[in-house]
């Protein structure tokens, strides 16, 4: 099926005229027909326009035009980057049916490179969850098992991927949204280095922390769609003025001889999955083949990453979320004044997790309470950032699985916020430092059978050595399973 | 019986603390590239991050950071090398973000003075207010209230709003507590912001029309007992639009607490708002369970590290200090220290110095603008540079009196008619039929007719009793109507009749 | 740790009504969590600089010329209530 190939892969057929762009996308809104009832990732498909455009692109290819590597090829966008005209909820009733009248820099970067923008993807609201079940509209499935949940906050985005509905996704990543959700599905997803992408549009959850980034089925795909997104954007103040790295070229490069590669001793252990921990250390050992040197480092601050990643976070989250009272867009629900009114809108428009946070986030910031909490969880961020840049002197790159486990039963953990909260151990502390990471598939778990990711970390714009150790790793995994993972992922079809 | 601002001051001393806001006149707004232009139609100055839109972000306009650095530097403030923007979050409809991006605990410009005179009956007295800080913020939106009575917020049914103005770079000046004023204070409150007005005017940095709120100006006032060190409770004074209402509003607070403190009642720490028709304040919103804002640095925006050469740069670039200007015009109009206050009082001196700039002689311009047009403008309770005479009136109306064309009581009709809108002085001639009659042979028709009129005070005046004159020159004037030169006529008269 | 007058006191801050069990709740949920994040404290030192900018920068500005506005209909598109090109917003009570 068209739908299986990589996007590059479609992007060649469309190049040869072996494919028109409109009939990429018709097979791709078939596909999301006949499967999205089942899988749930969108929360709006958007027929018209992506034809419309996939038209535009066509015409384009006639006229001879010299188009860039993705143009015509369909994308998945998650439901917090605005895209104007079209419904932006961030999973949830606070925006129902808020349409933006601006394009994050995202969409218009996309929009240059003539991808074809399919519609949004479900997410846990507002980016704060690691599971999606906190979207105030449904669970998203994982198409490996629809009775797990598909990672989370961008579920939509990466089980979309999985069950070939898109073969390229945007996500976004504050503290593993990217990454987690790949790990539980079988994709490759990045987290750029904070900055790399503009935020433009991105409805911020914690602004210190927030990244888009890219999502697909193979290091290839995302490589050369974090190319399209990437670079400095005037309208960001905290996006970096510096050259996009090497990242296409470090992918097809792939090449791993002589690299040292960290194992952080903090990242496994207790509370891992013994199943990924043994594809993770199957993993290092296909990289030694290849030549690289695998080394143990200590990352001694990281046990307190996750402590300040839920003061950080939700801190900021607080006060970003202030915006959200009924006056100018979104929900309006109540009568009274208009303190009453943003009191009541708030309370129904805002889910539990989300209110939980914005509560932690005022308290940790109150006047009395700000050094005790905030304050000394900024100060473990100079830590940790600390840890990494002594790590870094040492080694290229870091490694870790992504996620402690596989992806859990939708329900299992949603009444523990601790035990959800774990799921980011080992993603958070690469945003809290504003360093690079990627999650590619490292094969299936013994135990269930379900996907793990194995997580490479680079230094700040170094985003071009997760490529080239990613690339080499899914070259390796691939070969020894005889394709790639997704091949063995149980065939959806129209019920 | 009353308290009586005397007897206030016998038994407490009064302490003053002022907050003014500067709208910048950048073209574009703090964080985006709107227009900041005023009384544009509602909403249309307005833009994802102006209007806080889910996604949007800020960027800083680099002329602000100018702006404000030059005005660290006109109030002699250190310059921080390292300054950053922190979040201020509460809750208000007129705030896009429900949360102010302002600076807290690192301000970009700190501990600075400004240095003011004084009238009093004893002559100049010069105080040093002192500038805690000097930071950057941005506007909030604009509401009006609808259906309750007079558009104020109590009792309104719904406001609407507006966010041109929300964006708009704003300067906070914050002066330190200002003591040993002893009775001056509401007059050290006024020169002080008249000042700070002066210097932000000559700094080019805003428009600061205290009318159309691009200079705002909160007034904070506390009593404590002489002797006493610990400070007393304060209020804040908002609504004060102008000049004048400074002074009125601080004594109005002064005498308040007073009678409060007297009759061993408690000021309560509060927000007042200053009304103009009655002098006087009504309470706002109780501010004895302040907000907490919660403040932390802004993650969206980068510190701010101007270097030395940067400051150095802007402080080079820096106008003549109002100050030493008024100094030099002093000398060269050679004006005593009381005529200055008076010029400096009814906020008449640039137009002074503009109109004897186009070339008109000082002591007359300064005559007019103190005189007649300060007058006029006390009439309409605004200040002279609100009427629509301007310096280039004045000057042509001196040029006029002085090549003999208009007498002074020819020329106050004149100013009269600009000031009512009728035109520019040639108009107001023309249409008026303005005209010095000094026509010899006119006026010695007019002096025959008057003498004939009144023969017994014609005899009077032959007889050498001069100050008889008067009832004939009166007689001549309305005979031509006002327009004759009265040096003229007596002149003219006292020869016609044997005495000149 | 957290009390329930506590939470109340932040839910009015940040302007969300919350219903009597949902405050109980939310008391005992967050003094869980706070006992977690705690452990902040123990290595925060007086010596570690805090961080707010994962990646170091300064002196971002932007040049002050005039960019183009949303229009007003844009500007107003979302608005649940407008009147006269503003947005139309219940009675106000706090002061101004």
């Amino acid at each position: 099926m068209i739908v299986n190939k990589s996007a590059m892969e479609m992007s060649q057929l469309l190049n040869n005229g072996e494919i028109s762009s409109v009939d990429l996308t018709r097979a791709h809104l078939d596909r999301i027909s006949e499967v999205d009832g089942q899988v749930k990732a969108f929360l709006f498909v958007d027929h018209d326009g992506a034809l419309a455009q996939a038209e535009l692109v066509d015409a384009k290819r006639r006229s001879g035009e010299n188009l860039s590597p993705l143009a015509g090829v369909p994308l998945a966008l998650k439901d917090v980057m605005t895209q104007r005209g079209i419904p932006t909820t961030c999973g949830s009733k606070m925006l129902e049916g808020w349409r933006p009248p601006y394009d994050s820099t995202v969409v218009t970067k996309l929009r240059s490179a003539d991808v074809v923008i399919l519609g949004k993807t479900n997410c846990d609201e507002f980016a704060m969850g690691s599971s999606t079940e906190n979207s105030a509209y449904f669970p998203t499935r994982n198409p490996w098992d629809l009775t797990r949940i598909p990672g989370g906050s961008g579920g939509g985005s990466s089980a979309s991927l999985a069950s070939y509905e898109a073969p390229l996704a945007i996500g976004t990543d504050t503290g593993g949204s990217i990454r987690q959700p790949a790990a539980v599905t079988g994709t490759v997803g990045v987290k750029p280095t904070y900055g790399g992408v503009s935020r433009y549009g991105l409805v911020a959850f914690s602004s210190s922390l927030d990244q888009a980034g890219p999502c697909a089925r193979t290091v290839l795909d995302v490589a050369y769609l974090h190319e399209a997104i990437a670079g400095h954007d005037p309208l960001d103040s905290t996006s970096i003025n510096a050259p996009v790295p090497p990242i296409v070229a470090a992918a097809k490069d792939g090449n791993v001889k002589g690299m040292k590669i960290g194992v952080i001793k903090e990242l496994q252990g207790d509370g891992y999955q013994p199943g990924v921990l043994k594809l993770f250390n199957q993993s290092l050992e296909e990289l030694a083949k290849l030549g690289a040197e695998i080394v143990e480092v200590s990352c001694k601050y990281f046990d307190y990453a996750l402590a300040a990643y839920y003061l950080i976070a939700p801190s900021e989250c607080s006060s970003n979320l202030a915006r959200f009272d009924a006056m100018r867009y979104g929900l309006r629900i109540g009568e009274g004044s208009a303190e009453e009114v943003m009191n009541s809108t708030r309370s129904a428009g805002f889910g539990k997790e989300v209110k939980r946070r914005i509560i932690l986030g005022t308290y940790a910031l109150s006047s009395g309470y700000y050094d005790a909490y905030y304050g000394s969880a900024q100060k473990v961020r100079t830590l940790i950032s600390q840890d990494f840049k002594d790590a870094f002197e040492k080694v290229d790159v870091l490694v870790s699985p992504t996620a402690p486990t596989t992806a859990f039963k939708i329900g299992e953990k949603s009444n523990d916020p601790i035990a959800m909260y774990l799921n980011d151990i080992a993603t958070i502390p690469t945003n809290l430092a504003g360093v690079c990471g990627m999650s590619l598939p490292s094969g299936l778990a013994e135990e269930d059978g379900l996907p793990a990711g194995f997580q490479i970390m680079a230094g700040a714009m170094k985003d071009d050595r997760l490529y080239k150790v990613g690339a080499a790793l899914e070259s390796a995994l691939t070969k020894k399973w005889g394709g790639g993972i997704l091949g063995k992922a149980p065939k959806l079809v129209a019920k | 019986m009353a308290l009586t601002y005397e007897d206030l001051l016998t038994k407490y001393e009064p302490v003053l603390g002022l907050e003014v806001h500067v709208e910048l006149g950048t073209k574009s707004k703090m964080f985006c590239g709107c227009s900041t232009n005023f009384g544009a139609e509602p909403n249309t100055q307005t833009c994802p991050v102006c209007l806080g839109l889910p996604g949007s972000l800020p960027v800083v306009n680099e002329k602000a950071i100018e702006y404000t650095i030059a005005i660290g530097l006109a109030l002699n403030c250190s310059i921080a090398p390292y300054s950053r923007f922190a979040r201020k979050n509460y809750f208000y409809p007129d705030m896009p973000k429900n949360f102010q991006t302002s600076q807290y605990d690192e301000p970009i410009c700190s501990n600075g003075f400004l240095d003011i005179s004084v009238e009093t009956e004893d002559g100049m007295q010069d105080f040093r207010i002192e500038i805690e800080r000097v930071h950057m913020e941005e506007d909030t939106g604009k509401s009006l209230h609808m259906g309750g009575a007079k558009g104020r917020i109590h009792g309104a049914d719904y406001s609407l709003l507006d966010y041109n103005r929300a964006g708009i770079p704003l300067v906070e000046i914050v002066t330190k507590p200002v003591e040993g004023t002893g009775k001056l204070v509401p007059e050290v409150a006024r020169a002080c912001v008249a000042e700070l007005r002066d210097i932000l005017r000559a700094l080019g940095v805003s428009d600061v029309k205290m009318e159309q709120g691009s200079l705002r100006c909160d007034a904070n006032v506390s009593l404590r007992p002489i002797g006493e060190s610990k400070f007393g409770t304060r209020s804040e004074t908002k609504n004060v639009n102008s000049l004048r209402s400074v002074e009125r509003a601080v004594r109005s607070e002064l005498l308040r607490h007073g009678s409060l403190l007297i009759d061993g009642k408690r000021v309560i720490q509060e927000t007042r708002h200053f009304h103009e028709n009655t002098g006087e304040t009504t309470s706002g919103r109780s501010k004895e369970q302040a907000e907490d804002y919660r403040y932390f640095p802004e993650p969206d925006l980068a510190p701010i590290t101007p270097s030395k050469e940067f400051i150095e740069k802007i402080r080079s670039s820096l106008p003549e200090k109002p100050s030493i200007r008024r100094k030099r015009l002093q000398e060269n109009w050679r004006v005593p220290d009381k005529e200055m206050a008076a010029m400096i009082n009814a906020d008449v001196l640039d137009l002074v110095a503009a109109t004897v700039e186009l070339g008109a002689d000082p002591t007359r311009s300064r005559g007019w603008w103190l005189g007649e047009i300060a007058r006029l403008a006390n009439e309409r309770e605004v200040s002279a540079g609100e009427l629509p005479i301007t310096p280039r009136d004045v000057f042509e109306i001196v040029s006029l009196i002085e090549a003999g064309e208009l007498t002074d009581k020819l020329a106050r009709q004149v100013v009269e008619g600009v000031i009512n809108g009728e035109g520019r002085p040639k108009d107001i001639i023309e249409s008026r039929g303005i005209k010095v009659v000094s026509d010899d042979s006119a006026l010695s028709a007019a002096i025959e007719k008057a003498i004939a009129a009144q023969p017994e005070v014609a005899e009077k005046v032959r007889g050498g009793h001069i100050p008889a004159a008067g009832a004939l020159i009166g007689t001549v004037m309305k005979e031509t109507r006002g327009q004759a030169d009265a040096a003229k006529v007596r002149e003219l008269l006292l020869r016609h009749l044997g005495q000149g | 740790m957290i009390s329930r007058e506590d939470v109340a006191n932040l839910a009015k801050l940040a302007r969300i009504n919350m219903t009597d069990g949902e405050l109980d709740h939310l008391a005992s949920e967050l003094s869980v969590i706070l006992d977690a994040v705690a452990r902040v404290q123990e290595v925060a030192n007086s010596d570690v600089p805090p961080t707010s900018h994962p990646i170091p920068m300064s002196n971002v500005f932007r040049v002050d010329e005039n960019r183009p506005s949303l229009s007003p209909e844009d500007a107003l598109s979302g608005a649940p209530a407008s009147e006269g090109q503003r947005f139309k917003v219940p009675q106000i009570l706090g002061e101004e």
